[in-house]
């Protein structure tokens, strides 16, 4: 039997931990869109939406929805006080631009070198689509990507090169996942945290490059509930 | 031009006159600011052939799945065609359709460098992607970058929330999203709008898209899909 790891709550609700107060934030989709709801109450950020949107609040309540006011995914949101819209260009001035903060974004692979593929597995049916993504990991100041260590194979998801089609080059800083914390530095992979019960070097055993950690490497950090 | 009447009496009449094989930019974002009266009365007008460029590929019948269903589009350039855009995605696995996908900020960019009079710019976005595959890369400050071409169109169908008789606009909140910018990449932009108002009820400093942008003009309610 496996030992479990962190559910996509918790990769979530330790993302949040990296959002620093006063932050403008951009979230993609996947595991990056439940962190919102892990905000430590002591930090303010503020969401940015591609369709034109800053200061964008948590969902409207049902009956209250306006169709007008939607997030990426097509969510009804709501707007905070301060936040404001814009048409979708200037919301790309913000990502490629670099004036978004933080970004978080879903990932099917992560290279050594911080390479991310997110919007296309080899071999699916349609036409895929990239969306706002490459827009976002060029520009964003801080690049975390969240997502499963492991794919549904068991095959890493973190490998020295990406074989899948590529978002952009050289743009994570940091992978959390439901067995790890890495750092993308450019000395390598840095373990930063494990997920509760699990070691360095059972880390390293699912993920393909090497790993650079000292001897004691502290566990995930999770938020008092 | 500018004492040219530009408000439309129908849907119909705005419309009638696309010519087959024509390239059409469509507004909207994640169900909001979607031309879709205007999608109707191309559907009705029956223009084949035609070139498009949209942020998706419409979802089920609605949006440009319309269009798609009746096979009236051949060429797509778009960000996110999307997982509901059923009819799009049947003809493109049989190859039917020509499809050129493009990061959405550069879909964006690509228009307004049009709009602007700017043939090309050099971007970053791609870089070392297939996106940035086949495109001239230059080394600037020490950074490499990829060529992307500028991006218009014959007509732009888009959506506004009010209108006056001049063409100046304004949106509402997020179904602003491409339509502004699609007003200014292309030859001749129709506008449905929920209500049209005298010329100067408009608060000059609240107006987005200037009426210089801005040929046609049809009152029509808004219509969603989801």
């Amino acid at each position: 039997m496996p030992k479990a790891r962190l559910t996509r709550e918790q990769i979530a609700e330790r993302a949040a931990l990296e959002l620093p107060d006063g932050a403008y934030v951009n979230l993609g989709w996947g595991i990056p869109n439940l962190i919102a709801a892990y905000v430590p109450s002591q930090v303010t950020v503020y969401f940015h939406s591609e369709n034109g949107i800053l200061g964008m609040g948590p969902r409207a309540k049902p009956g209250e929805e306006d169709f007008d006011l939607v997030d990426a995914m097509k969510v009804p949101v709501t707007l905070l006080p301060g936040g404001s819209y814009f048409s979708q260009d200037d919301a790309h001035v913000m990502t490629r631009g670099g004036h978004l903060d933080i970004c978080i974004l879903g990932g099917l692979q992560v290279s050594e070198h911080g390479d991310l593929a997110n919007w296309r597995v080899p071999g699916a049916k349609g036409a895929g689509g990239i969306g706002g993504a490459m827009d976002i990991s060029v520009g964003a100041q801080k690049l975390l990507v969240t997502m499963e260590h492991t794919a549904k194979d068991g095959s890493p998801k973190i490998v020295k090169t990406c074989s899948y089609p590529l978002t952009a080059i050289d743009c994570v800083d940091t992978i959390i996942t439901d067995l790890a914390v890495i750092d993308v530095t450019p000395e390598g992979l840095v373990l930063r945290e494990v997920a509760p019960g699990f070691t360095p070097e059972e880390v390293q055993t699912f993920t393909e490059p090497k790993l650079r950690y000292s001897t004691k490497v502290p566990e995930m950090r999770l938020q008092q509930r | 031009m500018t004492s040219k009447e530009k408000v439309y009496p129908t849907i119909d009449a705005a419309v009638a006159d696309i010519p087959d094989g024509a390239t059409i930019m469509f507004g909207g974002f994640g169900g909001a600011g979607f031309p879709n009266n205007l999608i109707q009365g191309l559907a009705r007008q029956g223009a084949r052939n035609l070139g498009v460029i949209s942020n998706n590929c419409g979802t089920g019948e609605g949006e440009l799945g319309l269009l798609f269903k009746n096979r009236q589009i051949s060429r797509v350039i778009a960000a996110f065609p999307g997982p509901g855009a059923k009819y799009f995605q049947e003809q493109f696995d049989a190859g039917e359709i020509e499809l050129e996908l493009v990061p959405q900020g550069i879909l964006c960019e690509r228009m307004r460098a049009f709009g602007a009079g700017i043939p090309a710019f050099f971007s970053p976005v791609g870089v070392g992607t297939e996106i940035g595959r086949g495109k001239e890369e230059r080394m600037i400050r020490g950074k490499r970058y990829i060529l992307e071409q500028a991006l218009g169109a014959d007509y732009a169908f888009i959506r506004a929330y009010r209108a006056d008789r001049m063409g100046n606009l304004v949106y509402r909140k997020a179904a602003r999203n491409f339509n502004p910018i699609m007003a200014t990449a292309a030859k001749s932009t129709i506008v449905e709008v929920e209500e049209v108002v005298a010329t100067g009820k408009l608060d000059p400093e609240t107006i987005v898209t200037p009426s210089i942008f801005v040929d046609r003009i049809v009152q029509a309610e808004g219509k969603r899909y989801a």
